[in-house]
């Protein structure tokens, strides 16, 4: 099971699911939803926490909170640039 | 406006970074007014316009991403939306045009309440700029509602957004699965139902509601985007992108950060120091105009050292307040805070802090008030609770010339150690001593504190924007009224009660003493006598007061840290605020000028105590009082901003009692152990 937090930058993957209820309702929320693409934009200087791409805005959230989302990395030279 | 006269009442929803203030701005000017929603600490904008006669009054209400609240300035806008209390007449729904989709979970679930709505598409420059279409008819047809393009920092759009709210109405449009509604939640019978039933308590199903309910909105807003919306494939954000690879740098990011703090460090404690000279002097003018033009006696005293003096140290504080609160707008607006907060999340959730919790920080090295205002950009109520308990834990300026002054009597006549000066030395350690107490404590209260609203981190970085002055404007004014008006009145309040306690007497010693000595002076005939007789008189009387009562009463139990009761006066009379110490001091003494504080010294390291006829302020005592100083929560006016902006007087008696008691503790050892 490949989980958000694993993504390097500049990769991009599907949401799939979530695993924990509380954070799913805030990522669907924030325009997070199953099929969405995110593509990992930044990681804070010390590792944690980190941005996304998605819904065409930047999202930052921690390492922990990210490993809750279950996604499929995406091969990287199928994917040019982030769909909206 | 009175809220009884005729008028139609107006609320902005929108998700945070929608530009909901600044259109807030652009639509009331100057009739704007900040206050707060009762029972929380949530700010509440609100203001009044005209328009064809009728007048409108409009709420700011505090930015949420949807009708399901996750944190408390959520919920607060959710239920000011559907009070019953206060009726909102029109809604105006405000999205940000160049993000459309997310913004319009919130646009379809506000529609479904089935109020009068208008939707703003606020920005549309920068959507322009963006080559982002917006299908304005479409989108009206869509949902049933105005649709008005603005772009509210040019104030572009804003009449028609007036014409608007005159048409506004009820969508027919619906956008929630009634189906699903009915299966999961049999006993609601309208979407508004759903959204009230969330506030009782552990609704059951409604959590399972919330997922299926946006899952299903998100699918008819693809619909609508791909009908209303063309946008190119790729957005153009390459500005934020390579500024973000700045500000987020492993070292620039660093760098530039605490050339912030550099700057806003310099401007509160050195520039605003030349206002809060004035301000001083004004008020010192204006005392002295005020006792002579006076008739003499009881009243003219209460007024001048009494109510001015009280007003002179509320007002002293509006520089540092207008300084700070004029950089985090700033840093707000731009889009930076977030980014600061982003590359300090890490090392501050250690402590139970926020990456917002830096600049509150940082700035009580100048001065605690403005600092726990400041603490409003947290949005997290444990994190933000800590930062505002431990923040007066770090040394503020006023704790300055207490430390000098103990400090210059335990090291008169010592060398330096080569290159290094002990007293910079010990100096130093007093502020690193408050540094490490504060996230010892932040760390503590962070196993401690328990608290309903889950904690994360999951936050927009928003596009970096020029800051808009005229916000930027109005949250420094709104600041210093709240500081002026709210806090202002607990600290007054407590001047007088502290005036009154030195000026006092329980019989009528105070008037002897007086009399007493008038005869004395003006028997005298060289002016240097006179002054000394002066002086020695404020001594006595200080001696006599309540206030003097209260410090010898307290003898018994400062004892075992070394202080005597002539300290216990000036432990009471520098609550008012710390630096006061010294002043005080001067008078028990006798010194005369409290500024020239080398006589006072000198007095002090000649003092004998009365039973051991050792020097009263030896190595042991000066430690003890240095670490009381530390600690100790000698200031009214940081309880009382801790108060406005808890809104509970648990918090601030905790606030005295964690750090008063730290500061007796930690006296007491050292003066057992030196002593």
């Amino acid at each position: 099971m490949q989980t958000l937090d694993t993504l390097e930058l500049g990769q991009t993957a599907t949401i799939i699911d979530f695993t924990d209820d509380f954070l799913s309702l805030k990522f669907i929320e924030m325009g997070c939803l199953p099929g969405e693409k995110v593509k990992l934009s930044n990681v804070a200087p010390l590792g944690d926490p980190i941005a996304i791409e998605v819904s065409g805005y930047l999202l930052s959230l921690r390492k922990k909170e990210a490993s809750t989302i279950v996604v499929k990395i995406l091969p990287q030279n199928t994917v040019e640039s982030c769909v909206i | 406006m009175s809220s009884n006269s005729p008028h139609i009442s107006i609320a902005l929803i929108g998700n945070p970074n929608s530009g909901k203030s600044t259109l807030f701005n652009s639509l009331t000017g100057l009739n704007q007014k900040t206050g707060n929603y009762a029972g929380v600490t949530v700010d509440k904008h609100y203001g009044s316009y005209k328009f064809k006669g009728t007048d409108y009054k409009i709420t700011d209400l505090p930015g949420t991403y949807s009708l399901y609240p996750k944190s408390i300035d959520e919920k607060v806008a959710c239920k000011a939306l559907l009070s019953e209390k206060d009726i909102i007449d029109v809604v105006i729904i405000v999205v940000d045009s160049s993000n459309l989709k997310r913004h319009l979970l919130l646009t379809t679930q506000v529609i479904d309440l089935k109020k009068p709505c208008v939707l703003v598409l606020n920005m549309i420059d920068e959507a322009e700029k963006n080559n982002i279409t917006i299908y304005k008819n479409e989108l009206e047809k869509l949902f049933d509602v105005p649709v008005v393009s603005v772009n509210s920092r040019k104030k572009l759009g804003i009449t028609e957004l007036k014409e608007a709210i005159v048409k506004a109405k009820v969508s027919d449009s619906i956008f929630y699965n009634f189906e699903k509604q009915k299966q999961l939640l049999p006993d609601s019978i309208s979407y508004r139902k759903v959204i009230e039933s969330q506030f009782l308590e552990n609704k059951p199903g409604i959590n399972e509601f919330e997922l299926a309910d946006n899952i299903h909105r998100f699918s008819k807003i693809n619909y609508i985007v791909a009908k209303c919306l063309k946008q190119p494939e790729q957005l153009n954000k390459s500005i934020t992108q390579k500024l973000d690879s700045f500000f987020t740098h492993k070292i620039f990011g660093f760098i530039f950060f605490f050339f912030i703090l550099f700057v806003i460090f310099q401007f509160i404690f050195f520039v605003a120091e030349y206002p809060m000279t004035l301000i001083e002097e004004s008020f010192a003018q204006l005392m002295n105009f005020t006792s002579n033009a006076l008739p003499k006696g009881k009243l003219n005293d209460l007024i001048v050292n009494g109510i001015l003096a009280g007003l002179s140290g509320i007002v002293i504080f509006v520089p540092q307040i207008a300084l700070l609160f004029l950089f985090i707008a700033i840093l707000e607006d731009t889009g930076y805070m977030a980014r600061a907060s982003f590359i300090l999340d890490k090392i501050m959730r250690r402590f139970g802090l926020n990456g917002k919790s830096v600049i509150p920080m940082i700035s009580s090295v100048a001065c605690a008030v403005p600092s726990i205002m400041s603490t409003r950009t947290i949005t997290n109520w444990k994190d933000r609770i800590i930062t505002i308990l431990v923040t007066p834990l770090i040394s503020c300026s006023a704790r300055l010339p207490v430390y000098t002054l103990l400090i210059s009597i335990m090291f008169a006549g010592k060398q330096s150690l080569g290159f290094f000066n002990y007293q910079g030395m010990v100096l130093m350690g007093m502020y690193v001593l408050g540094f490490a107490s504060a996230l010892l404590a932040a760390f503590i209260l962070k196993h401690v504190l328990k608290t309903t609203e889950k904690s994360y981190f999951i936050m927009e970085l928003p596009v970096y924007r020029k800051p808009q002055w005229q916000s930027v404007i109005m949250l420094v004014l709104g600041k210093v009224k709240v500081f002026l008006f709210d806090a202002g009145k607990i600290i007054l309040a407590i001047s007088i009660v502290l005036w009154f306690l030195t000026s006092h007497a329980p019989s009528d010693n105070i008037n002897q003493i007086e009399t007493n000595y008038k005869i004395a002076i003006s028997a005298s005939a060289n002016d240097s006598v006179k002054t000394v007789l002066e002086s020695q008189m404020q001594s006595e009387k200080l001696e006599a007061s309540y206030a003097g009562i209260l410090g010898k009463k307290m003898e018994p139990a400062i004892k075992p840290l070394g202080f005597d009761w002539k300290i216990g006066i000036a432990l009471i009379t520098s609550f008012a605020a710390r630096e006061v110490f010294v002043g005080t001091m001067a008078t028990i003494y006798s010194s005369g000028d409290a500024d020239n504080t080398e006589t006072l010294r000198e007095k002090l390291m000649a003092e004998k105590n009365y039973n051991t006829q050792q020097p009263s302020y030896s190595n042991a005592v000066c430690w003890s009082l240095l670490i009381f100083y530390v600690f100790a929560m000698q200031c009214m006016s940081t309880l009382a901003t801790t108060y406005r902006e808890t809104k509970h007087w648990k918090w601030p008696a905790i606030q005295l009692l964690f750090m008063t008691g730290l500061a007796y503790l930690s006296s007491l050892l050292v003066f057992q152990v030196l002593n």
